[in-house]
């Protein structure tokens, strides 16, 4: 009896949980390399109308998601710091401040996105329609884009919300982070590929 | 679960650090796109944006704390997309 116990004892495998994560952020990588290489060869053909509508994106609105995404990597690998460090409630206002940074970003987003909308240019808008190839291209691009990135924000916000609670409740904790750190690797991923966009949309000279 | 883990704690330090270096090189990167840099300009972009991406790599996702088999697997996607996009161009620079 008592042996029996003890081989169906929870076995937890630190490692592989983490090279599972990590292979799902490699098919991120991929997911959003097949997109990167469709702007590269379009950039590549309608270099001059790239150039003509991205005049149209805000570099402001641009620089100040960057610095919001950079502060919530900080804020994120912080929480996970302070949480092996034994500082639990550290901890639950830093994963409160990624989340507030998530929204932050977003909510910049819809005044971006409203703005072009307003001004008629959306995917496949009378307006839109009557510019050049290229810059229909762009702009579909950058809807698909960074659209996809937001939805990423969306899914990072809910589970940092998820591991919130499970800190809360003590079932996350300076002992038991794994789930914390893996949700920090996917935060992390959404800054990166925030990175490549920044320069790829809004600093086209 | 407590026996592997690594002794890493994370230091606020660095962090700091690395948040910082990742503001300064999107100012720079700002700089130089407003700098008229013709065909550099894209290539300056991008390599700055991969600075910036390793920092992130490296410090805040562990990568530099990881088990050697992290490093290794990591090159593997880097080099799948490298290869794609290599061939894309190598088809449309002769068509």
């Amino acid at each position: 009896m008592n042996e029996r116990t003890h081989v169906s004892e929870k076995h937890f495998d630190y490692t592989g949980s983490k090279l599972g994560m990590w292979l799902f952020l490699f098919t991120e990588i991929l997911l959003f390399g097949g997109l990167f290489l469709l702007y590269a060869v379009y950039r590549s053909l309608y270099a001059q109308e790239f150039h003509n509508a991205a005049e149209g994106l805000s570099t402001t609105l641009g620089t100040i998601n960057t610095i919001i995404l950079l502060t919530s990597s900080l804020t994120m690998a912080m929480s996970i710091a302070t949480l092996r460090q034994g500082k639990k409630n550290s901890s639950l206002v830093l994963q409160t401040a990624t989340i507030l940074l998530g929204l932050a970003f977003l909510v910049n987003k819809y005044f971006e996105w409203s703005g072009h909308i307003h001004e008629g240019i959306y995917p496949d808008s009378p307006q839109l329609l009557s510019r050049s190839h290229g810059e229909i291209l762009f702009y579909g691009l950058y809807y698909v884009m960074t659209g996809l990135h937001a939805i990423h924000v969306v899914i990072g916000m809910v589970v940092i919300a998820i591991m919130l609670w499970l800190t809360i409740h003590g079932i996350v904790s300076g002992k038991n982070f794994n789930k914390l750190e893996n949700t920090g690797l996917y935060w992390h991923l959404v800054d990166v590929i925030w990175i490549y966009l920044f320069p790829l949309f809004y600093l086209i000279t | 679960m407590e026996q592997n883990q690594p002794q890493y704690t994370g230091h606020t330090t660095t962090y700091v650090a690395v948040w910082l270096s990742l503001l300064a090189l999107t100012a720079i990167t700002i700089t130089t796109a407003g700098m008229h840099l013709g065909g550099f300009s894209t290539l300056t972009a991008l390599l700055i944006a991969s600075t910036k991406a390793s920092l992130v790599f490296w410090f805040f996702m562990h990568l530099k704390y990881e088990k050697k088999l992290f490093k290794i697997m990591f090159l593997i996607p880097i080099a799948t997309l490298t290869v794609i996009i290599g061939l894309t161009f190598f088809d449309i620079g002769y068509r």
